[in-house]
């Protein structure tokens, strides 16, 4: 579903270029859970973004389905990004003067989609995700556990193929990260492609597959067999 | 996008904003309220000054002797080399342009007038019967002075309504002689009320029989000769009828000036124009002031909301739907603005109304319609910039502060 070929990105940082992916490839099939770890700096998240048709590479080719995305205009890219890509960011960036579920249907309000289906898809999501009490709460009455199940509801109001979340559990306490976890990973059982950005290892590895990155490459790709968990450092297959 | 859902967008950021809402609802509302106050006030002139240049009457051309260096002078200014008399035959012979209805000649002067032991120094004004009807004016008691042969002294007198108070109080008034100057007049008639009319009030004058006042103030020159027109489009062909027979009469000379309303009437009508037009154009630049206020504000705003848009963007935002945003709320906002402005202007000019209740005091309609639109196309000009780099953001730079 997703392949990327040779990918390169360059930031120009001061008077420096910084290579922030060396030739990456990487494929994803439909219905994958993988997490992409690294220490900071390593371009995981760069990575990220690329996948998620957020940041275009300076050289190398997207494949998205099949077609070739790696051209496309800014417009362009944002509107397949609406479409396609969930975008869980760590620090959840609601829209603060908006309600909980004015922010969950922002994406299908930019899409332009009818009031009607909107409010379908809403008291979906609300129920999906225990919101349905909080609805019209703005995000600073919500807890962190609350406004990253927000966020997550947005990620998903657009039925999106693949669900980015960079650092989902950052800077939370570890009872509302197993939340958000479980929720990823449901989203995965029910047949949906999850791509984990994390530093934390044990994050990580609750992955089916984990990538390591250091230095803007890809250092190790490995799968872990269904229902078993290997602590990170475990053999390459 | 949908645009209602475009329009509740912008107004969520109008409500979330308050103090750079506040701001440009300012910004707008003073620009607007000021372009409608001062046009009020400027058309509320020009309106006073036409419609009491228009109470002089209709089709009315006056000549008067001498010529004067400007054309269009006012009446009553006499500017001119030494002039040769207006006579009552010239005067007489003006009857004779087929595009004039009547004249009326003028003789005027100041004597006393004595009733019983009351004493008065009032302005005599000597004329015709025409006079009442080329002057619009009206009789309240009694009769204007009769139709006659001007050249006839006939003892009558009509006198003004404040006059009649002054000099006989309660007592009555008609059939009763009074002495003006050394000649006894019998009263037959009181003019109504009428009030000011540049210079011209009746309240205060007594009106004789031309050849009376002549013979009053010992003079035979007219002091003007009033012509009426038949139609407004035969005021031109009398004005021209009128020069050519006294050019004939006074032995080839233009020694007489020869004024039509419509002329003056012009000139005070353009006058009061421009300078309205022009103080409109001073609180325009009010306006654009104002937009640059706008660009300003709209620019911190993209600063400030830098990772909404970056997050839109990555929800899946085109450029041209953050541009379309930032427009529709500059025209939201320019809009409230401009209805605030309306209303405050509106205000002002009923204020200006309640104290000056004498002058129509009213925006005309083109300053009602260009304010606001002005406003509105000010705020989307100056907003453009603002929009364009909001749209060009990169929304992983834009996500990346903290």
């Amino acid at each position: 579903m997703i392949r990327l070929t040779g990918i390169e990105r360059t930031f120009i940082v001061g008077d420096e270029m910084v290579r922030a992916l060396r030739g990456v490839n990487l494929e994803i099939a439909q219905g994958e859970y993988l997490s992409i770890m690294g220490p900071s700096g390593s371009g995981k998240s760069t990575l990220l973004n690329v996948i998620g048709l957020l940041d275009r590479p300076n050289a190398g080719t997207y494949a998205l389905d099949g077609r070739d995305v790696t051209g496309l205009s800014d417009d362009e890219l944002a509107r397949v990004r609406r479409v396609k890509m969930g975008f869980v960011f760590q620090f959840f960036h609601l829209v603060p003067r908006l309600s909980a579920e004015q922010n969950i249907e922002l994406p299908m309000v930019l899409a332009g989609i009818a009031p009607a289906e909107r409010r379908k898809r809403l008291a979906r999501l609300l129920a999906d995700y225990g919101l349905e009490d909080r609805a019209k709460h703005c995000p600073e009455q919500l807890s962190g556990g609350q406004c990253q199940r927000v966020a997550i509801a947005r990620a998903m109001s657009m039925s999106p193929l693949v669900i980015l979340a960079d650092e989902p559990t950052g800077n939370r306490d570890r009872h509302t990260g197993q939340d958000v976890l479980a929720v990823l990973e449901r989203l995965h059982h029910d047949g949906g492609t999850v791509v984990v950005v994390t530093h934390d290892p044990e994050i990580g590895s609750r992955a089916h597959r984990r990538l390591r990155m250091i230095d803007g490459a890809v250092i190790s790709d490995e799968r872990a067999p269904d229902g078993v968990q290997e602590r990170a450092g475990g053999a390459a297959t | 996008m949908r645009f209602a859902d475009l329009l509740d967008f912008a107004w969520q950021v109008v409500r979330g904003y308050r103090t750079r809402t506040l701001l440009i609802l300012l910004a707008m509302g003073i620009g607007v309220a000021a372009v409608v106050a001062v046009t009020s006030l400027g058309e509320g002139a020009r309106l006073y000054v036409v419609n009491q240049f228009g109470s002089l009457g209709t089709n009315l051309v006056v000549v008067l002797p001498g010529r004067s260096e400007t054309s269009g002078a006012m009446p009553g200014v006499l500017i001119g080399k030494t002039p040769r008399d207006l006579t009552l035959d010239d005067a007489l012979a003006l009857k004779r342009s087929r595009a004039v209805r009547r004249i009326a000649p003028l003789v005027i002067g100041a004597a006393d007038v004595h009733v019983g032991a009351r004493v008065r120094e009032t302005p005599v004004l000597g004329s015709t019967a025409e006079l009442k009807d080329i002057r619009g004016m009206e009789v309240a008691l009694g009769r204007f002075l009769p139709e006659s042969d001007p050249r006839q002294i006939l003892p009558v007198c009509v006198i003004g309504a404040k006059v009649a108070a002054e000099l006989f109080g309660a007592k009555p008034v008609l059939g009763v002689w009074v002495r003006i100057g050394d000649r006894r007049f019998r009263v037959i008639g009181i003019m109504a009320r009428q009030g000011e009319s540049l210079g011209f009030n009746t309240d205060e004058i007594v009106i004789v029989p031309l050849a009376a006042a002549q013979a009053l103030f010992n003079t035979e020159a007219l002091f003007r000769v009033l012509v009426e027109a038949k139609s407004r489009e035969q005021i031109q062909y009398a004005k021209d009828d009128v020069e050519e027979i006294l050019r004939l009469r006074h032995e080839g000379e233009r020694d007489v000036t020869v004024i039509t309303q419509d002329a003056v009437l012009a000139t005070f009508d353009r006058i009061l124009r421009a300078l309205t037009l022009a103080v409109a154009g001073i609180a325009a630049i009010s306006l654009a002031v104002a937009g640059i206020l706008i660009m300003n504000v709209m620019l911190i705003a993209v600063t400030q909301r830098r990772r909404e848009i970056g997050l839109l963007k990555a929800l899946g935002a085109t450029g041209a739907q953050i541009r379309l945003a930032f427009l529709t709320e500059a025209v939201l906002l320019s809009m409230g603005g401009a209805a605030g402005g309306l209303a405050v202007g509106q205000t002002i000019r009923y204020a200006a109304v309640q104290l000056y209740p004498a002058i129509p005091f009213q925006a005309p309609w083109w300053a009602l319609a260009a304010a606001p639109a002005t406003a509105v196309i000010t705020a989307v000009l100056f907003t453009l910039a603002p929009a364009r780099r909001a749209a060009m953001l990169d929304p992983v730079q834009a996500l990346s502060r903290r």
